[in-house]
């Protein structure tokens, strides 16, 4: 798809008069840094004004960048399909991570905002029904936090996770012989 | 057969009906429908017009309760692990387990949180096929050592497998290597 013009940037910049942000180092698309009590009101904004009309929300990410802070961030990828145009969203958070949803606005985000809920613990405040989405409800951690342990913890169907913290030691019994 | 295990010695009436008994069940192994991951790919590959793995009399069926075999052809997830140990426990005895491909055999690449590392610790298994995935000729090859295996099996001889959710095997699992 041509594009014509080149991205209204400065338009988001001026409407939210400093309370958005360009982010540095990024080159590949257009990306803007928000804090999450405004990003509903981005949200919104970018949806309903008639120069970017971003009708599809792609992604929404999570990271963590421990031990660095802010830990954890948000990112949202929109697109809007009749203009072609593409954004990225960051939204830093703090520790322990809680974040505005965005469900009422792209529907599409409620099973995002689980996913990041499931394996970040970013909590999303009057999310309809946040719940796990990939782990099972008893699972306990958040397994892409960076000091979750890769192998996850010992079980009967992983003897080769790692302890957990202030457990004793234990020896896994299975058929093929007793597992350290 | 369970009350005639170990009463009796070999005589040429169990050593035929032995026979008897282990034609009849080598010769129609049944596996399930059910597939996990991509091994699944080539297990269906295996049972199509190229490879065909009704000339074992291997057909599969839809339901546990009219299947003799479980190929457990892919990933297992310890959110699946569960579902699969039901399937097993819903197969009428005597029943057989065949782990192919490399996850099934160890968990494979997936040394992490979700994954169970090998479907020993919740099943016991007759037969390894190595590979990632196997070819379906690997998968036929283990359709065949299953059959022998079967064939060396003796009705009473057997430790009877009531009530134990481990059943010892009869004879230590086989693995084959993929040689392509």
């Amino acid at each position: 798809m041509s594009m014509p013009d080149p991205f209204p940037l400065e338009n988001i910049i001026d409407n939210f008069n400093g309370r958005v942000s360009v982010a540095a180092n990024v080159t590949d698309m257009p990306c803007v840094v928000v804090s999450p009590k405004d990003l509903v009101a981005l949200c919104l904004f970018l949806r309903d004004d008639q120069a970017f009309k971003f009708n599809f929300m792609a992604d929404i990410c999570g990271v963590d960048f421990y031990p660095n802070l802010p830990r954890y961030q948000l990112v949202y990828h929109l697109y809007s399909i009749s203009l072609g145009w593409r954004l990225r969203i960051k939204c830093p958070l703090e520790d322990p991570p809680t974040a505005p949803t965005i469900t009422h606005i792209w529907t599409t985000a409620n099973w995002h905002e689980r996913e990041a809920y499931d394996m970040f613990g970013i909590v999303f405040e009057d999310h309809p029904d946040l719940r796990r989405i990939y782990m099972w409800q008893e699972f306990e951690g958040w397994p892409m936090r960076r000091d979750f342990p890769l192998r996850g913890y010992k079980d009967k169907y992983n003897p080769f996770g790692a302890e957990r913290p202030g457990a004793a030691p234990s020896i896994t019994k299975g058929p093929i012989g007793d597992i350290l | 057969m369970g009350s005639l295990t170990d009463r009796y010695k070999d005589n040429v009436l169990f050593t035929t009906s032995d026979n008897i008994i282990n034609w009849s069940r080598r010769s129609s192994l049944w596996p399930e429908t059910f597939g996990i991951a991509c091994c699944a790919i080539e297990m269906i590959a295996a049972g199509c017009a190229r490879y065909d793995l009704d000339r074992f009399g291997v057909v599969f069926r839809p339901s546990p309760r009219q299947s003799d075999v479980m190929i457990i052809a892919g990933t297992v997830t310890k959110k699946m692990a569960p579902i699969i140990r039901r399937l097993y426990d819903q197969m009428p005895e005597p029943r057989y387990v065949i782990a192919m491909g490399t996850c099934a055999i160890s968990g494979g690449v997936y040394n992490t949180y979700s994954v169970v590392q090998g479907s020993d610790l919740f099943v016991p298994v007759d037969v390894h096929v190595a590979g990632c995935p196997p070819r379906p000729d690997a998968l036929l090859h283990g359709m065949v050592l299953l059959q022998e295996k079967i064939s060396a099996s003796r009705q009473s001889k057997q430790v009877p497998a009531q009530g134990s959710s481990q059943p010892p095997l009869t004879q230590p699992p086989a693995t084959i290597k993929e040689n392509v």
